[in-house]
């Protein structure tokens, strides 16, 4: 029992000690140093650092550290220790040999720094050892705290967190509102000053705390004694509200933020589209960006005042975008359909790479612009109003959003959905209850692919311009990570999804770099850990769990909980 | 039974896969007829084609190495492992940067040709199969009894965290690939001039394939992962460990892929992080192209793309009066990928596995 | 009395194995009908044939006056023609009510604007499936137990869900593949109770494979025997009891299971 914990401690720690290894090795470390959270007091590049050793620590010892605290400790050390191991060796290294950065372009001397706190190999490497010893012990320790403290402790640090990383938009958001000089005792140009982490941490601290000890007890027991008028009031006024805050958005976040959200819910836009395919019809199409293509081409054809362009208005291009890539989804469908799961997902990856290199072949070229594209798209009017801004085109794009939550809702709620779900579950026995299997999948298809080109008419309205590198397989693999993060067949999943996976890189440019890394990461761990999605729905859930196992995963509660079915 | 009767009965979907099929042959028989009795487009010749020809069947060469991966995987577990062209592309990366430039730079490589190429392969087999163990173990092995979607999520998200892992380490610029000097220039064979590289890369993915060929079909573990492929259960039952023989299984595929990325980067002279995505498509058609989960189906499909993507833009597009043939080379092992799996989807030597009813 | 299904010569090769060979088969219209034959006789393929799940590779089918041969499984469940499979295959993660109104399929018509456009009648529609399901469920005894997960179901109740989703298309022939199998003595004569009104008070065919020599007995007047795909014998189970080839093809055999004990202790209590 003794030596297996101390193995574990020991392997936990050399794998994080791996995983901190690589960060250092692609360069994350060096570029997130770069970006200030607090000012003067804490950078991206040391949480990315350091932060694992925390966890390692957390992860490698459990609930006995309460009954032995010196040993938890210990183990902490330990920890931390095996997780400085590789990194120290990697100094080691890269100080005997320097010439290794003409091999790993990523190993410089400015990561060196980083490393060793600009102290030399040897101190340097005996101070990161301590710092990671010192944070795996401190993520030991945590389990002593009782867990009605550790809860909020942990949610206000994350808060905090959050709150630094994404500071842009509370910055944005101030910069609207207050002077200048006002927001400048609170905001750096990146991250945000010690007091602001300080209120910021301390206000959540105490939120968290009231919910702990008072707030989740009243809500349950309010629940309990809630009459049906009551409820359905409360959700009247819940709809106003998120009604209004919807409307007036754009004018708190300001322009620069309303772009991110403009761009996310694009994305979203697509992402409820594909979802229709993947997730209620499990159909794996990883050719989707195709039919995106498709409604930009024909809105910009349509619209565009160049010499390619027709001159037509907006509106009229819309439609006949959107059917473009409807008829496009029916005719690359029907071939495709009868073909099993992942037959499917190459013949649509092989599809989407054939429209790319069309679209920038000399083939093409005379009619659709190559490589060049088409510039000048018209912009929509509305009574007489441009829609030119990002606040004005986030209008335009909520309107599309909610109309395919409109129709994913109904759709999977009546006939079609139970259709679906029936033949995702067993496509032998659906067809022998009389479904016609490709019209059903067909179906789903030919709406995924109209969302896709009302998201592409939209999107070649809003850049003005389309050009063929806009359209490529990240697209369409970017959409998909975006439902399986979110959760496969969820509508709040897929929103939440497009503002995790586009939203957040947006505002981190310094991610830009590491994006594809991250969803490859995120794409296997999803899998591996919460197959079912952030914000799963229901059917989901119970496809992917057996039933005891749902509990565990609502998180850590230590009172018994209700089954949730 | 009447006209109107069988017009009715007829599933519309089957009409236009027939259409579909016609409209591509017209399109294949006016290409070919127009190019050779009308001369259509640029007049090749002879020593032309012939070099379209070799350089059509070493690539294919390569694509039959690269697919036998796909196919081996595919035959133990039924899944397509989207990240195969990624473990192809680390080990051409890895040999490329931690070996070849210090063997160019030294002058070894050209004083010593033979172990310089040796060490190269070494060198870009054990990287792969580091690589595919490590994918198969985090990424495969615990999803085994998910949904079929699942595993096929992560190795998307597989290959593009290796994509973007070897971008990080050995930065995203193209790099050269070293090739020894006597492997330069043409060589004269029976009167033909042939490209060194092209003729020697196809004789060395000759002999790869036909050992990979013995060792699956005498060797002992070969057997087992025959068996593995053939009834996982029952061979559990025979005291096989399923979980070995299919790790040795992607180690395998990755040996192969390891061996053509050498003779790739040989062949292209460069490499780059998003080299394997295409070459790793291809290879899939070709194992799709000689029937998925058949070895020697694999190494013909793997010849018989690499050739009709040399001869079939000259031959068949061009004489359909396209601009720019040449940047469709790429449309035509798509298409064919798309129209083999839509009209014969058990390949050329394989079983019908792609659709689910007998 | 009228055939609802004749089946003539039909012939089912998977490669060089026949498994259906040259089977002449007749129906007649609001019959019980038994298929039974020992492990591996073919019966099970002559439903995947009949349900288009295969296609025959000679011979033709003809079901209600249609040749049914080349159709595809969803036009022949829409001619009327519903199935339950050996090992049950219910749609596990859907709810039980979920199940019997995917069984309804053939007989639903809203299109998928419908509930785009709120159209009235497909709200109709949906509302009377809903109330027709319900019905359904307590008709094959699972009141009240319409949003439990079709898995989560006990074995039994599994069954009689997989029955009501097939009947749930409204049916004119009902084809059961064991419909007793792992079945107590009480569940089993329960089953059979319900086969029978089935077929007196709705008026449903009903074409079976069973292994329970009891239950094909009690209820089939016809059957027909199967052995290595033929025929071997065709009758009233008093002529089928009486069959020396019968008798042979599960003795002489030795076939596994528990069929030729049940025949011969049916046989012998019987004479």
């Amino acid at each position: 029992m003794q030596t297996q914990q101390w193995r574990k401690a020991i392997r936990i720690g050399l794998l994080t000690g791996v995983v901190v290894l690589l960060t250092c090795m692609v360069g994350m470390v060096e570029t997130f140093n770069a970006r200030d959270l607090i000012v003067g007091v804490l950078t991206l590049g040391q949480v990315l650092l350091f932060a694992p050793a925390l966890y390692a620590g957390y992860l490698a010892t459990g609930n006995d550290a309460t009954r032995k605290p010196v040993s938890a400790l210990l183990r902490g050390i330990v920890t931390g220790l095996c997780v400085a191991l590789p990194v120290i060796g990697l100094i080691v290294v890269a100080t005997v040999w320097p010439d290794i950065r003409k091999y790993f372009v990523n190993i410089s001397p400015a990561l060196l720094k980083i490393l060793t706190f600009d102290q030399g190999a040897v101190t340097g490497s005996l101070m990161l050892a301590a710092v990671m010893a010192g944070m795996a012990a401190l993520g030991a320790l945590l389990h002593v705290i009782p867990l009605r403290f550790r809860r909020p402790l942990i949610i206000s640090l994350a808060v905090t967190f959050g709150f630094s990383l994404f500071s842009d938009i509370p910055l944005n958001i101030a910069n609207q509102f207050l002077e200048r000089t006002v927001v400048r005792n609170y905001f750096g140009t990146k991250g945000i000053t010690p007091i602001a982490a300080i209120i910021v941490f301390t206000l959540s601290l105490v939120v968290a705390l009231y919910w702990e000890f008072s707030g989740r007890e009243a809500r349950v027991h309010r629940q309990a004694t809630i009459t049906p008028a009551q409820r359905s009031r409360n959700r009247t006024i819940v709809t106003v509200i998120s009604a209004v805050v919807l409307l007036l958005l754009p004018w708190i976040i300001g322009q620069y933020i309303s772009n991110v959200v403009d761009q996310v819910l694009t994305f979203a836009l697509m992402a409820l589209g594909l979802n229709i395919v993947v997730g209620f019809a499990g159909l794996l199409d990883l050719g989707y960006v195709a039919f995106f293509a498709i409604g930009a081409y024909v809105t910009a054809l349509m619209t565009s005042s160049g010499n390619l362009g027709m001159g037509q208005s907006f509106w009229v291009a819309v439609p006949v975008a959107v059917a473009a890539s409807t008829l496009a989804g029916i005719i690359l469908g029907v071939p495709v359909l009868r073909l099993r799961g992942d037959y499917l997902a190459i013949v649509t990856l092989g599809f989407g790479e054939i429209i790319r290199v069309l679209v920038v072949s000399d083939l093409l070229k005379p009619y659709i612009g190559g490589a060049q594209g088409i510039t000048q798209v018209e912009r929509p009017s509305i009574f007489g109003y441009d829609i030119i801004s990002p606040q004005a085109f986030y209008y335009l794009l909520l309107a599309g959003v909610l109309l395919a939550l409109y129709i994913s809702s109904r759709l999977r709620d009546g006939r079609a959905g139970r259709r679906w779900m029936a033949l995702r579950e067993d496509e032998d026995v659906a067809e022998a209850m009389g479904i016609h299997l490709v019209n059903s999948k067909l179906m789903a298809f030919a709406i995924g692919a109209a969302l896709a080109g009302l998201a592409g008419a939209i999107f070649a309205s809003r850049i003005a311009s389309v050009f063929p590198n806009s359209f490529n397989l990240l697209i369409s693999i970017n959409v998909l990570a975006i439902i399986i993060v979110g959760g496969l067949g969820s509508l709040p999943g897929v929103i939440l999804g497009a503002f995790v996976l586009v939203g957040l890189p947006e505002l981190l440019r310094e991610f830009e770099e590491y994006r594809l890394l991250m969803y490859g990461v995120l794409l296997i761990v999803m899998m591996l850990v919460r197959p079912e999605g952030l914000w799963p729905s229901a059917v989901r859930r119970r496809e992917l769990h057996a039933e005891g196992e749902i509990a565990e995963h609502e998180g850590i509660q230590p009172e018994p909980v209700q089954p949730l079915m | 039974m009447t006209l109107s009767q069988r017009l009715k009965e007829t599933d519309w979907i089957d009409v236009i896969l027939w259409l579909f099929r016609a409209v591509i042959i017209i399109l294949i028989v006016v290409g070919i007829v127009r190019k050779l009795f009308f001369g259509a487009g640029v007049a090749y010749s002879t020593k032309d084609w012939l070099d379209f020809i070799t350089s059509g069947l070493s690539q294919g060469g390569l694509y039959a190495l690269i697919a036998l991966g796909y196919t081996m995987v595919y035959g133990v577990l039924f899944m397509i492992n989207f990240a195969h062209g990624e473990f192809f592309m680390s080990g051409a990366m890895t040999s490329a940067i931690l070996v070849g430039a210090t063997l160019d730079s030294t002058g070894f490589l050209d004083s010593q040709p033979l172990i310089s190429i040796i060490l190269l392969i070494f060198v870009s087999v054990l990287t792969s199969m580091v690589v595919a163990l490590l994918t198969e173990r985090i990424a495969y092995r615990p999803l085994r009894r998910a949904p079929r979607l699942v595993p096929l999520i992560t190795a998307i998200g597989a290959s593009f965290f290796w994509q973007n892992l070897f971008r990080g380490f050995f930065g995203s610029a193209v790099k050269p690939y070293p090739v020894p000097e006597s492997l330069e220039g043409r060589v004269n064979i029976m009167g033909f001039d042939f490209l060194k590289v092209r003729i020697v890369v196809l004789i060395a993915s000759i002999i790869a394939l036909i050992a990979l060929y013995l060792f699956v079909q005498k060797t002992r573990t070969g057997k087992a992962i025959r068996a593995v492929a053939e009834d996982k259960d029952v061979a559990t039952l025979m005291g096989i460990d399923v979980d070995r023989t299919i790790a040795i299984t992607f180690a395998v595929g990755a040996f192969m892929a390891g061996i053509a990325a050498v003779l790739w980067g040989m062949t292209f002279k460069q490499v780059n992080f998003t080299m394997g995505f295409v070459p790793g498509i291809k290879a899939f058609t070709a194992a799709v192209l000689g029937g998925i989960g058949s070895i020697p189906g694999a190494a013909l499909g793997g010849f018989f793309l690499g050739l009709i993507e040399a001869v079939g833009p000259p031959l068949i597009l061009e004489g359909l009066n396209l601009p720019g043939v040449h940047q469709l080379k790429d449309v035509i092992a798509f298409t064919l990928l798309v129209l083999v799996l839509i009209f014969r989807p058990q390949g050329i030597l394989g079983e019908k596995m792609a659709e689910k009813k007998a | 009395m009228t055939n609802i299904l004749e089946a003539t010569d039909v012939t089912k090769r998977f490669g060089g194995l026949v498994a259906v060979n040259q089977l002449s088969f007749a129906i007649p219209k609001g019959s019980i009908v038994s298929i039974i034959g020992p492990n591996g006789a073919g019966k099970t393929t002559f439903f995947n044939c009949i349900t288009g799940f295969y296609q025959i590779d000679e011979g033709d089918i003809v079901f209600d006056g249609h040749s049914i041969k080349g159709k595809s499984p969803d036009q022949i469940t829409r001619q009327g023609i519903a199935r339950t499979y050996q090992n049950i295959r219910l749609f596990s993660n859907m709810s039980a009510i979920e199940n019997i109104l995917v069984g309804m399929e053939p007989r639903l018509t809203s299109r998928w604007f419908g509930p785009l456009f709120r159209l009235p009648q497909t709200r109709i529609e949906e509302e009377k499936a809903l109330v027709e399901a319900n019905e359904l469920l307590n008709f094959v005894g699972l009141r009240g137990k319409g949003d439990n997960l079709a898995r989560n179901l006990p074995y039994g109740d599994q069954r009689r869900l997989e029955i009501a989703r097939a009947l749930a298309g409204g049916p004119k022939l009902l084809l059961l593949d064991e419909p007793t199998a792992g079945m107590n003595p009480r569940e089993t004569a329960e089953t059979t109770e319900f086969i029978r009104n089935l077929r007196d008070k709705v008026g449903i065919t009903v074409l079976l494979i069973e292994h329970d020599m009891r239950v094909v007995m009690g209820i089939s007047e016809d059957i027909t025997v199967l052995d290595y795909g033929e025929k071997i014998a065709g009758g009233t189970p008093a002529e089928i009891q009486r069959n020396t080839r019968v008798i042979e093809a599960y003795l002489g055999r030795g076939a596994a299971g528990s069929a030729h004990l049940q025949l011969n202790q049916q046989t012998e209590t019987e004479a």
